[in-house]
């Protein structure tokens, strides 16, 4: 079996609007021995499971969580980033969905661990079910005293809104979330500071993806050091992989980091449809490298992916096959972030828009030498001096074409060239 | 204290410093454009990006705090390209007419692009013209010239507090403009102008008027005279090439009688005369047991302020005319009497620091026949400079003249209405010693003098002690005049002034006036007013001579229709 169920393991077996059916299956028991515990120690076997953030951008929970319990100032927030509008990316829907306990459980046990008494999930706007779900997952909680004043009996308070924007790329991005949260624009902030000093409403934060709360329950239950066993030595634990594309059996994944991309779709996806090609493969969303087939073997890693020199982690695949023309796909990529920017930067305002248009160019079949030039100093730019991640990462994807598929912009080039002699032929 | 490397000097940083600070404190440059020395760091230009030796993005140097064993490259070919690059992109969103724009040789992106040896731009233009906003008397935004740098919002909503501009809209969509695409006259815009000052670009410009004086000055049939307020002879030279704080009082005076104005007058007389009737008000509203704080009103972005969002406080406003529209109604009463000439010939002219004075001079209480404006036209600063250009003056080189007959006189007091605290000293001078009938000792107050946009003194005037304070920026107007509305104000008197550091660094001054360069004229009048042989307003014998032949005693039923004035809710 490549599957290892340890977050999604009710996904499916448990009614998402009952707590009971939670609390018959394992649940709040992860809580319930973290209250009794020290909260140092809390602390040591978060650290001891290296977990690293499910967002995308790998960084070192317990980092951040004892950065938020240092701060002595109140009120402190622990903020869930539930907004997942990358394309290609929903295994944050499918545990809100399928297991929204699994959140406010993890939730409690790192305001529990922090002093926090706060709590916000920030979830997408177009995920109305899953914003339904979690609405009465919290009233649910509420009820039964896992959220409210002197939770279980002790002297652990903390209360949990859920809240949404109106729909914004951007606001996946944790300065703009909180932007949106303190109910502005979603547009990021200048930094540092960062969230864990000066976060909500400048008051100390802690953020993370969904899937990194519901993973805390799995450490407390099962130990620091036992998760870290899971896994490779740079990426331990299990992921969730969103597969979508051309594959037979699109849909959530959860599977221990170290597997084979080549793995994953052909065992869990099943395979491309029809038998065809893969023609290149898009990991971690349209912000994420695109790869060619013979890449695949490579294994779902942390460390692995940083030579992309991205956030890769969220974890998704996105499978092209030979039917579609590649630059229309890299179009489509640049549309994407030229509608999504924020604007506040120049680069990511200014240069998405140069991206699309140059990228046009290659698509109707009239690019030069020159413009392959331009494009690649562009995203170079891009990625290099944008305020925020969306900026940074949004020429990712042809950073990366450029890379391992030169050829065909060289191809296409010439192609170009003559179609110009053909036209000028005519004439 | 860190020590780092820029381009593999070594130095020692102060603590908690960033790049851009360091650099600059070891006069290392490190180019910016949406950096500006006053207001919040965005850093969303990133133009001042670094490289650090080790580290695979590029760091905007105005925003990244310095660690001890930084190795920073300003221009390594990463960072060079990057600022190039950016600056391309600017250039093929923006109006680039350099020639036809009023900041041409004056503008911090050609500037920069100057100075990146940019000869081309790789980018298509990709501009889409938008209409240009001319709806206000004071204002002119042009979204073509933007480069939405940020600082025209930023100065608007943390100095002013008055927060009309804002980022609309996303991405490649977004613009500067009032919420919903207003128009800036249909918002609550004070038309303080700092914004245009602040502006890197020719974005937001005063609403150009110089067309209007070159035509006045041409017709024949017109008497055309020209009123100076008292911040301009310390900031006019800036924009003719002199130093910061040059008193150009002299060559002024010469370069408008150049442009052929018939007569040059001193704003400071004016000014005189209003703290002879504020200095009445405020005696008469302390032993009448009037309403109290009296808050002054010659500027005219604070009192749009007061009447858009607080006027509750209307009637602690003094009901004063500014000195600007004092001189306008004199002289198309008194003036125009005492030269014989029908007030309708008489074009009224003023250089003002201010782009809000614009829109005073058309407001419609501000006309003594009810039909034409007292002050015609009003010219800021910068126009002022851009005339004596299209002239062709060597303002450099001009002899000194004098203000004309029989108003040249006028005080010291007059002269420092210029600076945050003037008004005040001014005032001081004159009802300490008339209430204490005594000559006073020591002119100078400096209590009340400085740059901090909040101040307080206590002055004991015969024996009892009165609290007065000083305000510069509107943001601190906001904190003064939510204590007066709420009752808690412990005031007797209360000085207010738009712009940061009063007139000096006013709206319609030289572009890039900051806070340092305001200081800096801000002296330059204390030294005008130390140098003035009369420094009392009530000490003036023309503002005396003005009483005993027109208006009778201040407060005179002709004074109050010529020189005071009411305001509107305008909620």
């Amino acid at each position: 079996m490549l599957e290892m169920k340890l977050v999604s393991k009710r996904f499916g077996l448990i009614d998402p609007y009952s707590i009971d059916d939670f609390i018959a299956n394992k649940g709040y028991q992860a809580l319930k021995k973290a209250l009794k515990a020290d909260k140092l120690d809390l602390l040591d076997e978060i650290e001891n499971s290296k977990l690293r953030g499910r967002g995308g951008a790998g960084f070192p929970v317990a980092i951040k969580i004892m950065a938020l319990a240092k701060e002595i100032s109140q009120p402190k927030y622990v903020i869930c980033n539930a907004d997942e509008g990358e394309p290609g990316n929903f295994k944050d829907r499918y545990i809100l969905e399928k297991d929204p306990h699994s959140i406010i459980e993890g939730m409690l046990i790192a305001a529990y661990m922090t002093n926090a008494k706060t709590g916000y999930i920030y979830i997408r706007g177009e995920y109305s079910l899953q914003i339904d779900i979690m609405k009465n997952a919290i009233k649910q909680a509420r009820e039964k005293n896992y959220l409210g004043e002197a939770i279980l009996g002790t002297d652990f308070s903390f209360d949990l809104e859920v809240r949404s924007g109106a729909g914004s790329y951007v606001c996946g991005e944790e300065f703009a979330l909180l932007e949106s949260l303190e109910g502005k624009a979603g547009r990021t902030r200048v930094k540092p500071p960062f969230p864990t000093s000066r976060g909500l409403f400048n008051k100390p934060t802690l953020i993370n993806n969904v899937e990194t709360f519901a993973t805390l329950p799995v450490i407390i239950d099962i130990g620091g050091k036992e998760y870290a066993k899971i896994g490779t030595a740079s990426s331990t634990g299990t992921k969730l992989i969103s597969i979508s594309g051309n594959v037979l059996k699109k849909g959530v994944y959860e599977v221990p980091f170290g597997i084979s991309m080549r793995k994953i779709i052909n065992e869990l996806g099943g395979g491309v449809e029809n038998g065809r090609k893969i023609r290149m493969v898009q990991l971690g969303g349209e912000c994420g490298p695109i790869i060619p087939e013979y890449m695949l073997d490579m294994v779902i890693d942390f460390e692995r992916f940083e030579e992309f020199e991205s956030k890769t982690g969220a974890g998704a695949l996105i499978v092209i096959d030979d039917r579609f023309d590649f630059f229309e796909i890299l179009k489509r990529i640049s549309e994407f972030f030229t509608h999504e920017s924020c604007g506040k930067c120049i680069p990511c305002r200014e240069g998405n828009y140069h991206l699309l248009k140059i990228i046009d160019r290659f698509v109707n079949y009239c690019a030069t030498e020159k413009d392959m030039n331009l494009l690649e100093n562009t995203a170079m730019v891009l990625h290099h001096t944008s305020l925020c991640g969306l900026g940074q990462s949004a020429p990712t994807a042809i950073i990366s074409a450029l890379h391992y598929f030169r050829g065909t912009f060289q191809k296409r080039i010439e192609a170009s060239l003559s179609q110009e002699d053909r036209i000028y032929a005519k004439n | 204290m860190p020590k780092i490397k820029i381009n593999n000097l070594e130095i020692f940083a102060d603590p908690g410093s960033t790049i851009l600070e360091a650099a600059k404190e070891h006069n290392i440059n490190i180019p910016t454009l949406c950096y500006y020395p006053d207001l919040h760091i965005n850093s969303d230009c990133r133009i001042c990006s670094v490289e650090i030796v080790g580290q695979k993005g590029l760091v905007t140097a105005c925003s990244t705090p310095v660690k001890d064993g930084m190795d920073i490259k300003v221009n390594s070919p990463r960072a060079l390209n990057a600022r190039r690059t950016i600056t391309e992109m600017i250039l093929a969103n923006h109006d680039a007419h350099c020639t036809t724009c009023i900041r041409n040789l004056n503008c911090e992106l050609q500037t920069l692009a100057d100075n990146l040896g940019i000869d081309a731009t790789r980018y298509e233009n990709i501009l889409e013209p938008k209409a240009i906003d001319t709806s206000s008397y004071s204002l002119v935004r042009n979204p073509n010239r933007c480069i939405k740098c940020g600082r025209c919002i930023d100065v608007c909503q943390s100095v002013q507090s008055v927060s009309v501009l804002e980022i609309i809209g996303r991405g490649r969509e977004s613009v500067v403009s009032p919420a919903y695409g207003k128009l800036i006259a249909d918002v609550f815009c004070t038309y303080c102008g700092q914004c245009s000052s602040v502006c890197p670009v020719g974005a937001i410009t005063e609403k150009d008027d110089t067309d209007e004086v070159w035509k006045a000055l041409d017709a024949h049939s017109k008497h055309v005279i020209v009123q100076v307020a008292p911040a301009i002879r310390v900031s006019l030279g800036e924009d003719l090439g002199l130093p910061l704080g040059s008193i150009v009082t002299g060559k002024l005076i010469s370069a408008l009688k150049m442009l052929g104005f018939s007569k040059v007058f001193d704003t400071n007389f004016t000014a005189d005369l209003t703290v002879i009737e504020e200095g009445h008000e405020l005696i008469n509203r302390i032993s009448n047991k009037g309403v109290l704080p009296l808050i002054t009103s010659c500027c005219p972005a604070w009192i749009n302020f007061a009447e858009h969002e607080y006027p509750e406080l209307i009637d602690n406003l003094s009901t004063c005319k500014s000195p600007q529209q004092m001189f306008g109604a004199l002289a198309k009463t008194y003036y125009a009497k005492r030269e014989n000439i029908d007030p309708k010939d008489i074009y009224v002219v003023s250089i003002m620091p201010c782009t809000a004075k614009k829109t005073e001079a058309r407001r419609p209480e501000m006309s003594v026949n009810n039909e034409d404006p007292d002050v015609d036209t009003v010219l800021t600063t910068r126009e002022l400079a851009k005339m004596i250009k299209q002239m062709g003056i060597d303002f450099n080189n001009l002899r000194e003249s004098n203000f004309d007959k029989p108003d040249e006189v006028t005080s010291g007091a007059g002269a420092i209405f210029g600076a945050s605290g003037g008004v005040m000293e001014a005032a001081l001078r004159t009802v300490k010693e008339v209430l204490e009938n005594k000559p006073l000792k020591i002119l100078d107050f400096e209590q009340v003098r400085g740059t901090e946009h909040i101040r307080h003194a206590d002055v004991e005037i015969n024996g009892a002690t009165y609290k007065v304070a000083i305000v510069n920026t509107l943001g601190s107007a906001r904190e003064i005049a939510e204590q007066v509305k709420t009752g808690n104000s412990p005031y007797s008197f209360i000085e207010i002034m738009a712009c940061p550091g009063g007139c000096v660094g006013g709206g319609g001054q030289p572009y890039g006036t900051t806070h340092a360069k305001a200081r800096e004229r801000m002296h330059s009048l204390y030294q005008v007013d130390r140098l003035s042989k009369i420094r009392k307003a009530h000490d003036n014998p023309a503002v005396s001579n003005l009483y005993t032949s027109f208006l009778g005693n201040p407060s005179s039923s002709i004074a109050h229709e010529l020189l005071h004035t009411h305001y509107t809710n305008k909620r």
